[in-house]
């Protein structure tokens, strides 16, 4: 049996390469659909990862704690009590990795030449390095005083390169913070620009401004009190045990949602991201299917002749089967191997990401970054090697069946 | 009598004249529906955006669009307005203040961009005056009314008929203050205006922030925002006038690309993803009618030697070979084009929907379906193209035969 095994493998790889432009041109067809549906499937992949992550950062966090109120009106009346003792012990275990809280509310900046509308936000320094806004994005000055500072060392504010651009002010200089205490009276105070900073998602670093957390709760009279609770987890596709966790700890009058709940356009594009790979990967296959059965046809009204005489000296239909199956599989699994590598080691290449700054407006429109990165997923090469194969032979199957139907003795005549 | 030929040799292989088709079918009717969905929806979103609030054009101070403070504005603007009205023969011509001002309610405080608009002209350069859903819109006379996008309203916790107080700067720098009557709340669906943008009349607007007969802008629609060299060339002149005669004043034609660059970068790498991907499906096509053709003219190497020897040339067979693809193609571009069309047609009155789109539409202020646009170029573009690498393709056999001698042929199997 392993004999006859072999022998049927040398057959059928003789009998690929018998007409060899005729399988070379078909092998890179296979070779140039593999290689599109894993290395497209990859670039979307990494558009769709650097969106989401990008999303995570403005947002920030897997997890959000709101008052109930807040997202319909992120007002300082809408703050909650800062979390109780227990609360912090549940935060420091698994699954969650890291969490921060933030006072964030709407205000106005002023400068001696301009004024614009912000969002305030009133950050802990030393927790929120894990989160959004980070050391590295001080392109002058500083980033604010640990908690742990001289209160006249936290008085700074730090704020986004195009706001200092559009207020027409200096690192160093005064501006006018402008928002409201709960009780509806207008509140200001000055604050010294003591750093800035820039950011990749577009317009964020317009619109936000940070300031020590404990100076701004004295500001809007707000002693203890927050606005929303950050919270991280290991890996953001899987949240569902992060959310109840945090949701069977936090008080029950108090919203807690996840980044698919806050942010439904970043986690309705995960999703369609999904089902999108396996479009595409049909749609190519589906091009190349045409080819493929038309190859194959050929390849077995050519050989009628051969056929016939198989049969005639005893092979069984099934046999006929066998062996263009085996034909066709190693056509394929040559295609998948070539094709593979190919893509396997262009996302190799180009691992440190494409350079897009040319469109970068407009990706940044959809949200992704200016520079692509690929995003290899195994479970896609997996796929389509999958819907490769098994749609391959089982389009194979229909010259195989038809050859092995042919009648010897009509077979022999023809010609 | 050639054509014959091609025609019955075709048929000679049904099934596999047909799977070739086939491919050039499945290509095309794609590419047919692909290309009119994507021009569909990039109108959608010029459109949807640029109609909202921005027009197609605005004229502006040359500085204003890098630093939009309110003293670039321009002077004697009303005067401007008449005549680029009068040139373009079009109403669709308004003027617009801005100024950044601090609103107040009873209870809250937040900050807007506050628009100085003309009611009469501003409903033909901008939808909000459709969009009013509570309360009423501006008209020309009025003086201490005020209209505000729906999410700025409900910040503010204000509905119709409540007052506001609006704090902001002059052009000269000192402070401007009015207490104004809320007329009408607007949801445009982009939520960056319902969010930013309140909007008081012109005449209000110049004498709260003592800019008499000054504006920051001139806002102009035209029919189609895809060729706007027309308007250009028209207003042109009249810049160069007030260039001569005020130096002080340096305007400038921005149009909606300069306005708004998302959106046109948006399209342009939307359609770079998708032209690598039609050329791929193109690609294997190809390949598919260059398998197909070859082993058309492997096969009939014996038949073409006694053609030869009868007397045709090389060049004849290879003719014959090419008008073979090109009436496969053909066949192909037919059928894919009609069923492509028939697809889109469809779409073009029912529109199409899908899982997740409300949220796309949402974020880039499209209407909740999506209808395809027809065009005789979006019809027929890439079935051609399948044409032309299906001739392409078929170029390898062919060179197969040039080389083909009489003798030679008649002795293969």
């Amino acid at each position: 049996m392993p004999l006859a095994a072999i022998g049927g493998f040398k057959l059928a790889w003789r009998n690929l390469w018998r007409n060899y432009r005729r399988t070379l041109i078909m092998l890179v067809a296979i070779v140039v659909a593999v290689w599109a549906m894993i290395f497209m499937t990859a670039l979307m992949r990494g558009m769709t990862n650097d969106m989401v992550v990008s999303g995570l950062k403005a947002l920030p966090g897997f997890v959000q704690v709101h008052h109930s109120a807040y997202r319909d009106d992120p007002s300082v009346v809408n703050s909650f009590a800062m979390p109780d003792a227990a609360f912090r012990k549940a935060m420091s275990a698994l699954p969650v990795t890291d969490w921060a809280v933030r006072i964030k509310v709407p205000a106005v900046i002023a400068s001696e030449r301009d004024t614009r509308g912000v969002t305030l936000l009133g950050i802990d320094a030393d927790k929120e390095q894990a989160f959004g806004f980070t050391k590295e994005q001080i392109i002058a000055g500083h980033y604010l005083a640990e908690p742990t500072a001289q209160e006249q060392d936290r008085k700074g504010i730090v704020i986004g390169q195009k706001l200092l651009e559009k207020l027409e002010t200096k690192l160093g200089r005064r501006i006018v913070i402008m928002s409201q205490d709960p009780d509806n009276n207008l509140v200001d105070r000055g604050f010294i620009i003591s750093g800035i900073y820039s950011s990749s998602i577009p317009g964020f670093e317009e619109h936000h401004v940070y300031a020590d957390r404990q100076y701004i709760e004295k500001m809007l009279h707000i002693p203890n009190q927050i606005s929303e609770i950050s919270i991280l987890g290991s890996n953001y596709h899987d949240v569902t045990a992060l959310t109840a966790y945090v949701k069977s700890h936090a008080p029950i009058s108090l919203e807690t949602l996840n980044w698919l709940e806050l942010d439904t356009y970043l986690s309705m594009m995960s999703k369609v991201m999904d089902s999108y790979a396996l479009v595409w990967i049909l749609v190519i296959f589906l091009a190349l299917s045409f080819g493929l059965i038309n190859t194959l046809m050929m390849a077995v009204f050519e050989r009628i002749r051969e056929i016939g005489l198989m049969r005639a000296l005893g092979m069984r239909g099934t046999g006929i089967i066998k062996i263009l199956l085996l034909e066709s599989s190693m056509l394929l699994v040559l295609g998948l191997i070539i094709g593979n590598a190919l893509s396997l080691l262009m996302l190799y290449l180009i691992r440190d990401g494409i350079d897009l700054s040319a469109v970068a407006d407009g990706m940044a429109m959809f949200g992704y970054g200016a520079v692509l990165h690929a995003q290899f997923i195994f479970s896609d090469m997996l796929l389509a090697n999958g819907v490769v194969i098994t749609l391959g032979l089982l389009i194979c199957l229909y010259p195989a069946w038809k050859a092995s139907r042919y009648d010897p003795v009509v077979a022999l005549n023809k010609y | 009598m050639i054509l014959t030929f091609a025609w019955r040799n075709l048929w000679r292989h049904k099934t596999r004249t047909w799977l070739t088709i086939s491919a050039m079918v499945f290509s095309n009717v794609l590419l047919v529906f692909m290309f009119s969905l994507q021009s569909g929806t990039y109108n959608m979103m010029i459109n949807n955006s640029l109609d909202v609030f921005s027009g197609h054009l605005q004229l502006q101070d040359r500085r204003y669009l890098d630093q939009p403070k309110q003293r670039y504005d321009i002077n004697h603007v009303s005067q401007l307005a008449m005549q680029i009205r009068q040139a373009l023969s079009s109403d669709a011509v308004s003027i617009r203040g801005s100024a950044f001002s601090l609103l107040s309610s009873e209870s809250r405080s937040f900050g807007a961009q506050v628009i100085g608009v003309q009611p009469a002209f501003d409903q033909y350069t901008s939808t909000i005056s459709g969009v009013v859903k509570q309360g009423r819109y501006l008209t020309s006379s009025d003086t201490d009314a005020i209209i505000l996008g729906r999410i700025l309203a409900k910040n503010l916790k204000l509905t119709v008929g409540d007052t506001v107080t609006l704090l902001g700067s002059d052009r000269e720098g000192s402070i401007a203050a009015g207490v104004v009557t809320v007329v009408g709340i607007f949801s445009s669906g982009m939520p960056a205006l319902d969010r930013n943008i309140a909007q008081i009349s012109l005449p209000y607007f110049q004498s709260l922030f003592y800019s008499e007969n000054r504006a920051n802008y001139i806002v102009i629609k035209t029919a189609d925002p895809l060729a706007l060299s027309h308007a250009k060339n028209i207003i042109a002149p009249l810049l160069d006038a007030i260039a001569t005669k005020d130096p002080q004043q340096q305007l400038v034609l921005r149009d909606w690309d300069a306005l708004q660059p998302g959106i046109k970068q948006a399209i342009q790498a939307d359609i770079g993803g998708a032209i690598f991907m039609y050329f791929i499906l193109i690609l294997l096509v190809s390949f598919s009618v260059m398998n197909t053709q070859l082993m058309s003219v492997l096969e009939r190497t014996r038949e073409f030697g006694t053609m030869m020897a009868l007397g045709l040339r090389p060049s004849n067979i290879s003719r014959l070979i090419m008008l073979e693809t090109s009436v496969m193609a053909l066949i192909g571009l037919v059928l894919g084009v009609a069923i492509g069309m028939a697809i889109t047609v469809y779409l073009y009155f029912n529109g199409l929907t899908y899982e997740g789109m409300e949220e796309m539409t949402e974020k880039f202020n499209m209407a909740d379906r999506i209808y395809p646009q027809i065009s005789l170029f979006g019809a027929f573009a890439g079935p051609l193209v399948v044409m032309l690498f299906s001739c392409f393709a078929t170029l390898y056999p062919v060179w197969k035969i040039r080389r083909l001698t009489a003798l030679n042929a008649m002795r293969a199997v």
